[in-house]
């Protein structure tokens, strides 16, 4: 269990970091909070030539409110969101849903970016990225492009970053005063990963339900309202919709029972933090 | 820093229970072997090696983290504490470490270290932590003697301990 050998690099710059990233082309690889990368490596599921160590660089470290908008830097930790003074008030899915991911002790390396660039089908900021609308700023040495969240996450364990390229930010669009936010998840033990975790909103355009942990990405849906007499069928279409599957964790049958049981809860909740 | 090489050792400076120090490591060395294979100090635990069991906890810039996640490199400059910090002096236990010993903390004491370094740090972020901060820091460790009851009650006791220091006079 010790990782096979490769060569280091923890550049001071960002331009230094993308070069770096474009002449190693398949064989380089960012690490940021290692939190997953280190226990493939360690596993050997990963053998690059070359890691590219992102956590010093100082431009890619800063939690930034423009316009409607949050902008969260690729060196920015987990746990340094969730400190942030604003959270409960212009990010409160987040607040609800980092209690959920891992644990104190990795949430105080891991980052938010390493998260979303990881894309585990079950993971908490991914599933919010999604549900709110969020996008990702991606970088390389020739370009920069913003995807929309929902467009960057292809399959499992897929998205949509290039040879080359890294993510620089993601961005969370901003907490509307009067909308109503819930997270739930259900897991073996406190801070395993998600068997499905559900995040919802509720705001003047609607109800919507984000899933995780069901499908091989995050998925997002509108709802009808609550107190219509079509929203269990709305639910349970949504859950067979989905591409469930059974595996060591749970069979496919329990994870749609979860999607009509906890996105109700939420979408409750959601409700009742609007009204 | 330049690029380095994956068939050499490479320089890592930084303070390590107080005390400045310069290691040599291949890139691919973990924290936990540098720790423990380099430079000795075996108080910090290997069990899971992939992030799971907290054996290996330590502290790194007064934040818990797993030495088996971390590569030696990516602690140049940080200040990283290990359990053989606690103790005042040989012969003395910190008060966390001797409400472990009052409360039957431990029994075969494979996961204590891990333990100890989360518990250290949220007693000193905070002092009034309760019962359920204590469950939420022991979620990231596992133990396999205990059940975990006589874990908590021992960190409710050094909180309560420390507590009273802190306001002679309450
Ligand atoms: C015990 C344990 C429990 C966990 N539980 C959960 C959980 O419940 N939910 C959950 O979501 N996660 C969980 N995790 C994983 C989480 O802690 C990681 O922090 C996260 O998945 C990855 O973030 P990182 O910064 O650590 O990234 P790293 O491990 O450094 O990198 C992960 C991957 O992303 C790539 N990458 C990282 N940053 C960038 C970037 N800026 N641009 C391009 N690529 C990048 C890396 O190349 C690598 O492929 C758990 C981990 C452990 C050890
Ligand atoms: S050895 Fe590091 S968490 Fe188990
Ligand atoms: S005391 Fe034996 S594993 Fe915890």
């Amino acid at each position: 269990m010790k990782p096979a050998s490769f060569d280091f690099l923890c550049p001071d710059t960002l331009e230094e970091a993308l070069s770096a990233l474009a002449e190693g082309g398949g064989e380089a690889r960012v690490i940021a909070g290692g939190q997953s990368l280190v226990p493939m490596l360690n596993m050997r599921l990963a053998r690059p030539g070359l890691l590219v160590d992102i956590m010093r660089l100082e431009a890619l470290r800063r939690i930034e409110t423009l316009g409607n908008e949050i902008t969260v830097g690729a060196s920015v930790r987990q746990a340094e969101l969730e400190a942030w003074a604003d959270l409960s008030r212009d990010l409160p899915l987040l607040a609800a849903a980092f209690p959920w991911l891992g644990h104190v002790q990795t949430r105080a390396r891991g980052t938010v970016c390493g998260s979303v660039a990881h894309a585990d089908p079950s993971a908490e900021l991914p599933l919010s990225l999604v549900t709110l609308g969020g996008a990702v700023s991606l970088r390389s040495r020739k370009q920069k492009r913003k995807v929309k969240a929902d467009d960057f996450f292809i399959g499992m364990m897929a998205t949509d970053l290039a040879e080359g390229e890294m993510i620089e930010a993601v961005h969370f669009p901003k907490a509307r005063p009067g909308s109503g936010y819930a997270f739930r998840e259900v897991g073996r033990r406190h801070g395993d990963f998600a068997i499905v975790a559900c995040a919802a909103v509720a705001d003047d355009k609607g109800l919507r339900l984000g899933i995780a942990g069901v499908d091989d990405r995050p998925r997002v849906f509108p709802l009808p309202a609550l107190d219509d007499d079509q929203f269990d069928d709305a639910l349970n279409d949504i859950a067979w919709s989905l591409n469930a599957r059974d595996d060591i964790h749970a069979s496919a049958r329990y994870r749609r029972e979860l999607v009509r049981n906890l996105g109700h809860e939420t979408l409750r909740e959601a409700s009742r933090c609007r009204a | 820093m330049p690029r380095m090489n994956a068939a050499q050792r490479h320089g890592v400076d930084f303070t390590l229970n107080g005390r400045k120090v310069r290691a040599e490591a291949e890139n691919r060395m973990l924290l936990s072997d540098l720790l423990r294979h380099e430079i000795g100090l075996t108080g910090t635990h290997v069990g899971c090696e992939h992030g799971v069991c907290g054996a290996c906890t330590v502290q790194i810039d007064g934040k818990p983290a797993r030495a088996c996640l971390t590569l030696a490199q990516q602690v140049r400059g940080s200040d990283v504490r290990t359990v053989e910090a606690l103790a005042p002096a040989p012969a003395e236990l910190s008060p966390l470490q001797a409400a472990f010993r009052r409360h039957h903390g431990l029994q075969c004491g494979f996961c204590t270290p891990g333990i100890l370094m989360s518990l250290d740090t949220l007693l000193r972020e905070r002092p009034e932590a309760g019962r359920e901060d204590i469950r939420e820091h022991l979620s990231g460790h596992l133990c396999r003697c205990t059940g975990y009851a006589t874990i908590v009650e021992a960190a409710l006791a050094a909180a309560e301990e420390q507590r009273k220091e802190e306001t002679p006079n309450a």
